[in-house]
């Protein structure tokens, strides 16, 4: 179990984390989502013991990180962001070296031989690291972390670097030791956060803006009453009928998707259903609806409003109007 | 600390530095040896031993350099600072394998010894006094060439900054002797590493002399620790 306390690091006056709490449980599998910089780096780090933090508590399986280290490292188990391999010795070698350094007492041989096999490094077993590409090296780090089978496992974004074949190993095995171990693993990437995690604690410049599950997350800021429709009809005509069903508000024409068939953005009164009574009037006229889901906003929507508030339509559009005047450009010449 | 031991001293033959230190060291001894006893047909090796003490001005800190300044370069310190043992371990492991590669150097000089002593007689309890303040002087200086490279990341900037330091260490002994101050030359002359040493070349084997290279030891090691936990707060 690790709680943190209302943790501060700064660099002068500028705070790389600003305070955040939060709690992870055993069997628990916790995602730090945030931009590049936005204090996960740091976080981990202050509970591995390798900073110290400027304020605030950090308890590992009870054991404060600051008072009592050697026993909260004794816990850990830590892939940083950049693995801290040896270049210049062999896979064995270094694991043998990790093993010791841990003052590890599982059977030897056995055990390093079982982690090489969960992280499908079996095969470089006897190789330089040195040589190794960079997606077994990673690898080589998530096992070293293994060593000693600690309780807690922090990994800083451990699917750096791997081929989408690996990176789903390397989730399914987390997911895996997420069953009886607590781990915390950062990243900025929001599918590998939603397909792994449990909970997960949104972070943007050292301050916390959301803890929940990812399903929760996407629910709290998703609009019911926003439906996004794909209907096969005369454009002009479906506006004017689907304006006359009871609390829309607006109906707006997207784009057009197949030939005849337009994507419309319709929106409702807050708390109301307009599903059924859409398909009903839409039938009587024989118009079909291809396609009709809420528009639930997507783990990367979420992410972009907490973190940028309500300058994301703003970002988003700047970013459109950059690509338009690119494109512009391009044609020119 | 033992893990850190082994494998620091593994480090040493697996990256060159540890053949160089001693086949720079073998050979540097093994030309004031000829110089000073044999071309005078002297199993006298005084001349050896105090000549040892400006190579290893040059040679110490090419031992030391890559002690902590590589692990930060290559982020393996992540890996030592978060494993489940204290900074003074981490510190003392490291300073062990390299007493243990200088050691092999220093035992090569009573080689040397034996070597005379087929052709005269030895005086050996002054050349083991030698071999001993030797071994200290090493010590002191790998404590202080440990604590230049936790300084940086950059091997070359931790071995010119050892080589500078002991320098410094070395020359404290001649700037006292043009202080008018009686008080301060006397203080610097008894923090000068080459005042220390000389009498062990002497023949004299002074307890004071031998307590001073412990504590010079102590005390950078314990800077040395000092160091990596104030890396944690900045």
């Amino acid at each position: 179990m690790i709680e943190v306390k209302n943790l501060v690091k700064s660099y002068g006056d500028k705070h790389a984390v600003a305070g955040i709490s939060f709690k992870a449980n055993d069997g628990e599998i916790l995602g730090f989502l945030g931009p590049n910089g936005a204090g996960k780096s740091t976080t981990m780090n202050i509970l591995t013991g390798y900073l110290s933090s400027t304020s605030g508590e950090a308890y590992i399986n009870g054991h404060d990180i600051l008072e009592d280290p050697i026993a909260a490292k004794k816990e850990i188990g830590y892939l940083p962001e950049f693995p801290p391999l040896y270049m210049d010795m062999t896979v064995k070698e270094y694991l043998c070296f990790v093993y010791e350094l841990r003052g590890c007492r599982l059977p030897r041989n056995t055990h390093l031989k079982e982690i090489c096999e969960l992280v499908k490094i079996d095969n470089v077993y006897n190789r330089r690291i040195a040589n190794l590409s960079k997606g077994y090296k990673q690898r080589v780090g998530l096992a070293q972390a293994l060593v000693g089978n600690p309780n807690v496992l922090i990994l800083d974004e451990p699917t750096v670097g791997l081929d989408p074949k690996q990176i789903i190993e390397i989730r399914t095995l987390i997911k895996k030791l997420g069953k009886n171990h607590t781990v915390i693993l950062s990243s900025h990437i929001l599918s590998e956060v939603q397909a792994v995690c449990d909970r997960i604690v949104v972070i943007n410049q050292g301050k916390i803006v959301a803890d929940d599950t990812a399903d929760n997350l996407s629910r709290e800021l998703t609009a019911d009453h926003k439906l996004i429709a794909r209907i096969d009809g005369p454009k002009d005509e479906v506006i004017k009928l689907v304006q006359t069903i009871p609390g829309v508000v607006s109906v707006v024409a997207d784009m057009q998707r197949e030939k005849g068939v337009w994507e419309y953005n319709i929106e409702a009164v807050e708390g109301t259903d307009i599903r059924r009574e859409l398909n009903r009037r839409l039938m009587s006229r024989n118009w079909y609806i291809l396609g009709l889901r809420s528009s639930e906003l997507s783990l990367e929507d979420i992410f972009l409003k907490l973190t940028m508030g309500e300058s994301v339509t703003e970002f988003l559009a700047d970013k459109a109007e950059d690509l338009a005047e690119h494109y512009e450009e391009a044609e020119k010449q | 600390m033992s893990a850190i031991f082994k494998r620091e001293a593994r480090a040493y033959f697996d990256s060159l530095i540890g053949y160089i230190f001693l086949t720079a060291f073998f050979a540097a001894s093994g030309i004031l040896f000829s110089i000073t006893s044999l071309q005078f047909g002297s199993t006298d090796m005084s001349g050896m031993y105090s000549g040892l003490f400006y190579i290893l001005l040059v040679l110490i800190p090419i031992l030391t350099m890559r002690t902590l300044s590589e692990e930060k370069r290559q982020k393996t310190d992540q890996l030592l600072l978060t494993a489940p043992l204290s900074l003074s371990s981490l510190v003392i492991g490291k300073f062990l394998a390299a007493i243990v590669i200088y050691s092999i150097g220093v035992c090569m000089t009573l080689v040397y010894a034996v070597v005379a002593s087929f052709f005269g007689s030895v005086a050996w309890l002054t050349v083991v006094g030698n071999a001993v303040g030797l071994e200290l002087l090493g010590a002191a200086f790998i404590a202080v060439g440990i604590f230049v490279s936790s300084l940086t990341e950059n091997q070359v900037i931790a071995a010119i900054g050892g080589f500078a330091a002991m320098l410094a260490l070395f020359l404290i002994g001649s700037i006292s002797s043009i202080i008018p101050v009686p008080w301060i030359a006397n203080i610097l002359q008894g923090l000068s590493f080459s005042a220390r040493y000389n009498p062990f070349t002497y023949g004299v084997f002074d307890f004071s002399n031998v307590l001073f290279f412990i504590s010079a030891m102590a005390i950078f090691l314990f800077l040395t620790v000092r160091v990596l936990e104030r890396r944690r707060w900045s």
